[in-house]
């Protein structure tokens, strides 16, 4: 495997003055192309503030990060949201699809806001996401009348549209049932495994890190294990 | 960009009632912007035709002989003019610039007239008089005396008057009955009363007798000439430019109707400023009301826009959203409020009908098309502030709301 992404001595500092909280204290990480990893760590730890980092959603204070050989930390807002539509994938806790737009709409969102209009060649990928997340029959759904499982999963089809090298994933089980959220962990599996993509999941739950290949463990703002 | 403006026509459809309240706003704006313009413009066009519609828009008079000039001894000038004449000035040449003036664009009718004083006679009863000649076939072609006559014809022909009915009843004049006139060159003729008319203006009603040409040329003794040629034009506000084509074109002294009319160009400048600043207020509440519409719906999309923006949306498609939403209430507003407009202008009558007491509203007036542009610019306009708004939403906060 070769390095995806590379983190150094990364510090995140929120406020300023007596009011400054230092979050992340010179982390340090590594991911491999193709690596499951789950983030562990108790609340506080820094584990969002990180993937929000990572997802190019926000500067660090100081450090360096490195993506398929790009410094992201020099890089404009505009190359950023480049960067991040055509690499990165998300997956958050509560779902956050469009309301408005069905599950198909949602899903094929990342490549029609990239390429100005929705192409026949997205939708037919956006129904291959949905069917082979188990939403076949859901495709044209308001995403609003969707289930939370199903919502998730049309997130995790959403993530995958544009074969991103890596998907961030925060809590992405958090707000289901067991049954869901198994679910859901099969699906991210077997995308890894035959894709490719890697996956970095921010998790509290022990049995969902169990599923991934590598745990990372963040806490006072470093990676301790 | 075409999947931003679906985007922003989706954010529009999905609150149907909410959208649609604000296009109802941005309708009643702009028909209140298509009826003030019907408005002042009728009212304007009515004004005008009431005050000048009348009267000649430009007027060729002749000008009084140039001073003979005398040189004396020691380099001296003497100019020697003869006031109070009884002569008065004459266009020689009238049947030659007639038709010259008839070929200038904008001119509908021109007409030669003879124009001084007289008394009327009628046994003991004396009246003084205006008396124009114009020539027959040539009635109505300043003023409308056909559509004026109370009694009888407006037709002139030898030895025919037509006169005011305010002159009639001072001296209990009827159709058919003969006057004598007298005029200030000292000619005078018996003629039989062919018409009496009403205009509504005193001083034509008081004191004016019109005659053919031929009869003026007798009683003010002008063989030849006319003493002026009045032109009435299609559109009188090209009067002024027009009056400067005529004189470049004969060398006469060209006078338009506007010179000597600067109190009533003056009021209807002040109405059409009164117009402007209504239409102004129009707007600017279409404005306020887009801007305050849009930046409400910002606040609420802020955990959407945030998605939109996770998910690789830049700030321009974020903008663009906002500002389609923007220009397409403007647009259906627009539309709608021209339409309406349109319709509620339709009952009344077109300004060639206008009456005195109805509101002269004119459907042509109504300047549909510059308020569809003008609301659409100002809703595109009102869309900027919370276009930038929504563009500046911080993801990663927006989301975690």
């Amino acid at each position: 495997m070769s390095a995806l992404l590379d983190i150094r001595d990364l510090v995140k500092t929120f406020g300023t003055g007596e009011a400054a909280t230092r979050v992340l204290r010179g982390l340090s990480l590594r991911l491999e192309t193709g690596e499951m990893a789950a983030l562990l760590g108790p609340s506080g730890s820094g584990k969002s503030t990180l993937l929000t980092i990572l997802g190019t959603l926000m500067k660090p204070t100081s450090g360096s990060y490195t993506m398929l050989g790009q410094d992201l930390i020099a890089a404009d807002d505009r190359e950023l949201t480049e960067f991040r539509n055509r690499h990165i994938g998300f997956v958050f806790q509560f779902h956050n699809l469009l309301p408005d737009f069905s599950a198909l709409e949602n899903v094929i969102f990342p490549t029609a806001v990239r390429e100005g209009r929705e192409t026949t060649t997205a939708r037919a990928r956006g129904r291959e996401l949905l069917v082979r997340m188990g939403l076949g029959d859901r495709i044209d759904f308001p995403s609003a009348n969707l289930s939370g499982g199903q919502k998730q999963r049309v997130a995790v089809a959403r993530a995958l549209m544009n074969r991103p090298q890596l998907v961030l994933a925060d809590e992405p089980t958090g707000n289901l049932d067991r049954v869901s959220a198994m679910q859901v962990m099969e699906l991210i599996g077997e995308i890894n495994r035959e894709e490719g993509t890697t996956f970095l999941i921010s998790t509290h739950d022990e049995k969902i890190a169990g599923l991934c290949r590598r745990q990372i463990v963040v806490g006072d703002g470093l990676v301790t294990g | 960009m075409l999947y931003a403006l679906k985007i922003a026509t989706r954010y529009l459809t999905a609150s149907k009632s909410q959208t649609a309240l604000l296009v109802a706003g941005v309708a009643v704006g702009v028909f209140i912007f298509i009826f003030m313009s019907a408005l002042i413009g009728g009212l304007a066009e009515f004004i005008l035709s009431r005050t000048v519609g009348d009267i000649s828009h430009i007027t060729i008079k002749a000008e009084d002989a140039d001073p003979a000039i005398l040189i004396v001894p020691k380099g001296h000038i003497l100019a020697v003019a003869e006031s109070g004449g009884a002569r008065t000035a004459t266009l020689a040449d009238a049947e030659t610039w007639v038709p010259l003036i008839e070929a200038v664009p904008g001119v509908i009718a021109v007409s030669p007239q003879i124009t001084g004083a007289g008394f009327l006679t009628r046994g003991a009863q004396v009246a003084q008089v205006g008396v124009t000649g114009v020539e027959p076939g040539r009635e109505s072609a300043i003023l409308d005396l056909d559509g004026y006559m109370v009694e009888g014809s407006a037709r002139l022909g030898s030895g025919l008057v037509v006169l005011g009915h305010k002159l009639a009843d001072d001296l209990s004049l009827r159709l058919g009955q003969t006057v004598r006139l007298q005029t200030s060159a000292g000619v005078a003729s018996v003629l039989t009363i062919s018409g009496i008319f009403k205009t509504g203006n005193g001083m034509l009603d008081d004191s004016s007798t019109y005659v053919s040409l031929p009869v003026a040329r007798t009683l003010f003794a002008l063989p030849q000439a006319v003493t002026r040629i009045e032109i009435k034009l299609g559109d009188l506000n090209a009067a002024d430019a027009t009056a400067l084509r005529i004189a470049a074109l004969t060398g006469l002294d060209a006078v338009p109707w506007t010179d000597g009319a600067e109190q009533l160009m003056e009021a209807l400048d002040a109405q059409a400023q009164t117009g402007y600043f209504l239409k102004t207020f129009a707007l600017i509440t279409i404005v306020i009301g887009v801007a305050s519409a849009l930046l409400l719906s910002t606040y609420r999309r802020r955990p959407e826009i945030g998605i939109m923006r996770a998910m690789g949306a830049g700030r321009g498609f974020v903008i663009f959203v906002f500002v389609a939403q923007g220009a397409l209430i403007g647009l259906m507003g627009g539309l709608t409020g021209a339409g309406l407009g349109y319709l509620a202008l339709l009952p009344f009558p077109p300004r060639e009908a206008f009456k005195s007491g109805t509101l002269p509203l004119d459907i042509t007036q109504g300047s549909y098309g510059l308020a569809i542009t003008l609301t659409v610019i100002g809703a595109i306009l009102a869309s900027i502030l919370p276009a930038r708004s929504a563009a500046r939403v911080d993801p990663v906060t927006a989301i975690g709301q």
